[in-house]
C-alpha cells in the first residue's frame, strides 16, 4: 500500500542501520502478518487460484470446446469416453464447468469492484460531510436497500434494451450493473459506520488543524483506518455475488446461451435431475466451491483484520 | 508587558439539543459562554477547571477546529473569524495544538517521520522537499526522541515517548502558540514531569506562548505564568499564577485549591476543607445570575439576579480579575511553587550508596505557607520540597 512505498524511499541509505525500521503498519502487511498463520487462509487461496486459472486460460484445463455437442453421445454417464459425461445436448460437461468459471469469476470481481467503489464513496462521504448530506445519502441508500436483490435484479434486467446483448463482456457488464446497483447500499453503511468511528479521533483533527484540505484527511487518515471492515464484507460478498449471478442465469434472465455459465447447466440439467444427476452435480459443484472458497478467504480477512482478535 | 499574540473576545460556544422526528432544537448547551482573556508573547495561561466546564471546548475554539457561535479570536490583532480559507490556513501556522490522549491523537498507520513531516507537505513552502527529512529528524531531536527512529511507527513508542511526537508534530511550523489540551494528563506522573520540562525548555529555546489547558492545580502552578479558572463556560477568576494560588478571592477558585492534596501528612486535618455541596449545575441550564451560586456559601440575592462581571479586585497585596460580588481573599492551604526549588540531594540519585551520605540531612520541615514558616522557625532557609521533575536520561527508546 502506500504507506510501504513511503518506507521505502525514505529508508536511510545506511544498508547496515536496519534497527530504526519498524514493522510496517499498512492494512496490507497488517493482514498478511495475520493471515500467513492461517490454514483457512492458504486453502481459499489455493482454491481461488485455481478458479481463476480457470477463467483466465480454461485450455490450461481442458482442450474440449464446450460447444462442440456430441448429440449422439448425448446423457453419457462419467467415464463413458469424458470425465463428467455429457449433458442433453452432447456437451461434454467437464469442458462446460471449466470454461464456466469465466462468468463467475468476471461477475463476482466486477461486481464487488463496483459496489467497493460506490458505495465506499457515497459511504465516505456521508460520513465525513454528516448533517444533510448524510440523511439524503443514507435515505436513497434505504430505497435501494428496501428492494429484494433477485426480484430487483429480475425488474432491472428484463427492462434493459436489447443492445446489451450483443456480445459476451456486455451481458456480463448487464449483470454486473443490476447487482451493483441493487447492492451498493450494505457498503455504504459500513463505510459510512467506520468512518464516522475514525473521524472524531485526534489524529483527524490535528491533521485538521494543520491546515489539512478534506481530500489528504481522508485519503491519509481517515481512509486507511476505516477500510478494513469493508475489505472483509466485500470478500465475503464476492462469493454471494457469484452465486447470485448463478441464479439470475438460472431464471434465465442473467447470461443466457451461447454464452458458458454453471447457472444456465444447472437450469438444462433439471429436466434429467432423476435419471441423469451428474449433469447437475458437477456444475453445482463448482459453483458451491467457487463460493466457498470466497467466503472463506472473506472469513480469514476478517480474522487478520478484527482489531478484537489481537 | 509584551505584546498580546492571542486574543479571544467574548468567544461563546453553544451546542444545540436536538429532540424529536422534525429534530428541533429545545435548548442549547453553553459549552463556552462569554470568555475573554490575552495570551502575550511567551507566556503560559494555564487553563484550569473540573471535567465539563469548557476547558476543552475553548482550545478548540482557538484552535479554531470548532466555529465559535459568537464572538472572535484575534491571532496579533488579525480576526481569525473573518479570514478566508487561505489566510486560515496561514494562520493554522501560527497556532498549533498538542492533544490529551498520546494514544489516539498519532495515526497508527502513519510513520513517526511521516506525522512529524505531514506539516511540511500542508505548507509546502516551509521547507523545500529535499530538507525535510533532516527538518523530521532535528524536531525529533528536539523533543528528545532518537532521530534514527523516523520510520518506526507510533505503537513501537511509550506513552511519553508518543506525546513527544506530538509536540514534534505541533512546533514543526515554528508556531508562535500552542494550545496544549491536558497534554499530560494520560501519562503517568514521572512522565507528566519529563513531559513538563520538555516543554518549558521549548519555551525557553523558541519563545512560544502556552495556552495550558489542565485539570491538575498543581502541574498548572509548575508551568504557569497567568492562571485563569473556569466554571460552568466562563471565567471565575484570572491573574498572575500567585495571585490565584495565594490571594484567591472567587470562592470557586477558593474550594477549588483547598482540595489540592498536599503531600505533608503533619498537615493532616488541620487544613480546612472546604467540600461544596450539590453537583455542577447542567450547562444546558446553567443557574441564572453568577453561575456559582447554587453551590456558594456565600451567596446572596444579589448573586441570583446578577451577573458579576470579571473585572479587577482587591484581593489583599493588590488586584486581579475576579467574577464574585463578594470576592475576598481568604487564607488556605496552598500547592506548593516548585519552580525555583533545588533537588533535595537525596532524590537526585538513583544510586542506592549515595544515600547513606545524604541520609544525615535532616528532612525539611513543613512551611507550606509563609506563616506556617515563620511560627515554625523565622530564621529557617526557604522551604524545601520533597517534589520535584527530574529530566530522566533514560527516556529512551529501547
Amino acid at each position: 500500500m502506500t504507506e510501504a512505498t513511503v518506507a521505502e524511499t525514505t529508508a536511510p541509505s545506511d544498508p547496515h542501520d536496519t534497527s530504526d525500521e519498524g514493522e510496517v503498519r499498512s492494512l496490507a502487511s497488517d493482514a498478511w502478518r495475520a493471515m500467513r498463520h492461517n490454514p483457512l487462509f492458504w486453502v481459499s487461496a489455493a482454491m481461488i487460484l485455481v478458479f481463476v486459472l480457470m477463467a483466465a486460460f480454461p485450455s490450461l484445463f481442458t482442450r474440449t470446446d464446450p460447444n462442440f455437442a456430441v448429440l449422439a453421445e448425448s446423457r453419457s454417464k462419467p467415464g463413458e469416453g469424458t470425465w463428467f459425461g455429457r449433458d442433453l445436448q452432447g456437451y461434454d460437461i467437464y469442458a462446460r464447468c471449466i470454461y464456466g468459471a469465466r462468468a463467475s469469476i468476471l461477475v463476482g470481481l466486477f461486481t464487488t469492484t463496483g459496489t467497493v467503489l460506490v458505495g465506499g464513496t457515497i459511504g465516505i462521504i456521508a460520513g465525513y460531510m454528516g448533517g444533510w448530506v448524510d440523511s439524503l445519502l443514507s435515505r436513497i441508500g434505504d430505497v435501494f436497500f428496501a428492494i429484494p436483490l433477485l426480484l430487483g435484479a429480475i425488474i432491472f434486467l428484463v427492462s434493459l434494451p436489447e443492445f446489451f446483448n450483443n456480445n459476451y463482456l456486455l451481458v456480463v457488464l448487464k449483470v454486473v450493473v443490476a447487482l451493483v446497483v441493487l447492492g451498493w447500499p450494505s457498503l455504504a453503511r459500513l463505510m459510512r459506520s467506520s468512518v464516522i468511528q475514525v473521524k472524531p479521533n485526534d489524529y483527524v483533527q490535528a491533521a485538521r488543524a494543520l491546515g489539512a484540505s478534506p481530500l489528504r484527511v481522508i485519503g491519509s487518515h481517515i481512509l486507511p483506518n476505516a477500510l478494513a471492515p469493508m475489505i472483509v464484507v466485500a470478500t465475503i460478498n464476492l462469493g454471494a455475488y457469484i452465486a447470485a449471478e448463478a441464479t439470475l442465469s438460472f431464471l434465465g434472465i442473467g447470461l443466457q446461451a451461447p454464452a458458458i455459465s454453471w447457472g444456465i447447466d444447472i437450469s438444462s440439467a433439471i429436466v434429467g435431475l432423476r435419471t441423469t444427476p451428474h449433469m447437475l452435480f458437477f456444475p453445482s459443484l463448482f459453483l458451491s466451491l467457487a463460493v466457498l472458497a470466497f467466503i472463506m478467504l472473506g472469513d480469514a480477512v476478517r480474522d487478520a483484520l478484527d482489531p478484537k482478535n489481537r | 508587558m509584551p505584546e498580546v499574540v492571542l486574543s479571544a473576545q467574548n468567544l461563546v460556544k453553544h451546542y444545540p439539543i436536538k429532540k424529536g422526528v422534525l429534530r428541533r432544537t429545545v435548548g442549547h448547551v453553553k459549552a463556552v459562554d462569554g470568555v475573554t482573556f490575552d495570551l502575550h508573547k511567551g507566556e503560559t495561561l494555564g487553563i484550569v477547571g473540573e471535567s465539563g466546564c469548557g476547558k476543552s471546548t475553548l482550545g478548540r475554539l482557538l484552535m479554531r477546529l470548532e466555529e465559535p457561535t459568537s464572538g472572535s479570536v484575534a491571532f496579533e490583532g488579525q480576526d481569525f473569524s473573518g479570514a478566508s480559507a487561505r489566510d486560515t490556513r496561514r494562520l493554522r501556522r501560527n497556532i498549533q495544538i498538542v492533544f490529551q490522549d498520546p494514544y489516539t491523537s498519532l495515526n497508527p498507520r502513519m510513520t513517526v517521520g511521516d506525522i512529524v513531516g505531514e506539516p511540511f507537505e500542508i505548507h509546502s513552502d516551509v521547507v523545500p522537499k529535499g530538507g525535510r527529512r533532516q527538518r523530521v529528524q532535528e524536531l525529533l531531536d528536539l523533543v528528545g526522541l532518537n532521530p534514527e527512529h523516523i520510520n518506526r511507527y507510533p505503537h513501537q513508542f511509550s506513552g511519553g515517548q508518543r506525546q513527544r511526537i506530538g509536540i514534534a508534530r505541533g512546533i514543526a511550523l515554528n508556531p508562535k502558540v500552542l494550545i496544549c489540551d491536558e497534554p499530560v494528563s494520560a501519562l503517568d506522573v514521572s512522565v507528566q514531569a519529563q513531559v513538563i520540562n520538555l516543554m518549558e525548555k521549548l519555551q525557553d529555546e523558541l519563545g512560544l506562548a502556552y495556552v495550558f489547558i489542565a485539570h491538575d492545580l498543581s502541574v498548572v502552578r509548575h508551568i504557569s505564568d497567568r492562571v485563569g479558572v473556569m466554571y460552568l463556560g466562563r471565567l471565575a477568576e484570572i491573574g498572575e499564577e500567585d495571585e490565584i494560588y495565594s490571594r484567591p478571592t472567587h470562592p470557586y477558585t477558593q474550594a477549588l485549591l483547598s482540595a489540592v492534596p498536599v503531600p505533608d501528612p503533619t498537615l493532616r486535618g488541620k487544613r480546612e476543607q472546604i467540600v461544596l455541596e450539590g453537583d455542577v449545575p447542567s450547562p444546558a441550564n446553567p443557574p441564572s445570575g453568577c453561575r456559582f451560586h447554587t453551590r456558594c456559601w456565600k451567596a446572596q440575592d444579589v448573586c441570583t439576579t446578577d451577573e458579576p462581571d470579571l473585572q479587577p479586585r482587591p484581593d489583599g497585596a493588590g488586584e486581579h480579575q475576579s467574577a464574585c460580588h463578594f470576592a475576598e481573599p481568604r487564607a488556605i492551604v496552598e500547592t506548593k511553587d516548585v519552580s525555583n526549588l533545588q533537588h533535595d540531594a537525596r532524590f537526585a540519585t538513583t544510586k542506592v550508596e549515595e544515600l547513606s551520605e545524604a541520609g544525615d540531612t535532616p528532612v525539611p520541615d513543613d512551611r507550606s505557607t509563609p506563616a506556617r514558616a515563620e511560627a515554625m522557625d523565622p530564621t529557617a532557609e526557604q522551604p524545601q520540597d520533597t517534589t520535584r521533575v527530574v529530566e530522566d536520561p533514560t527516556d529512551r527508546p529501547r
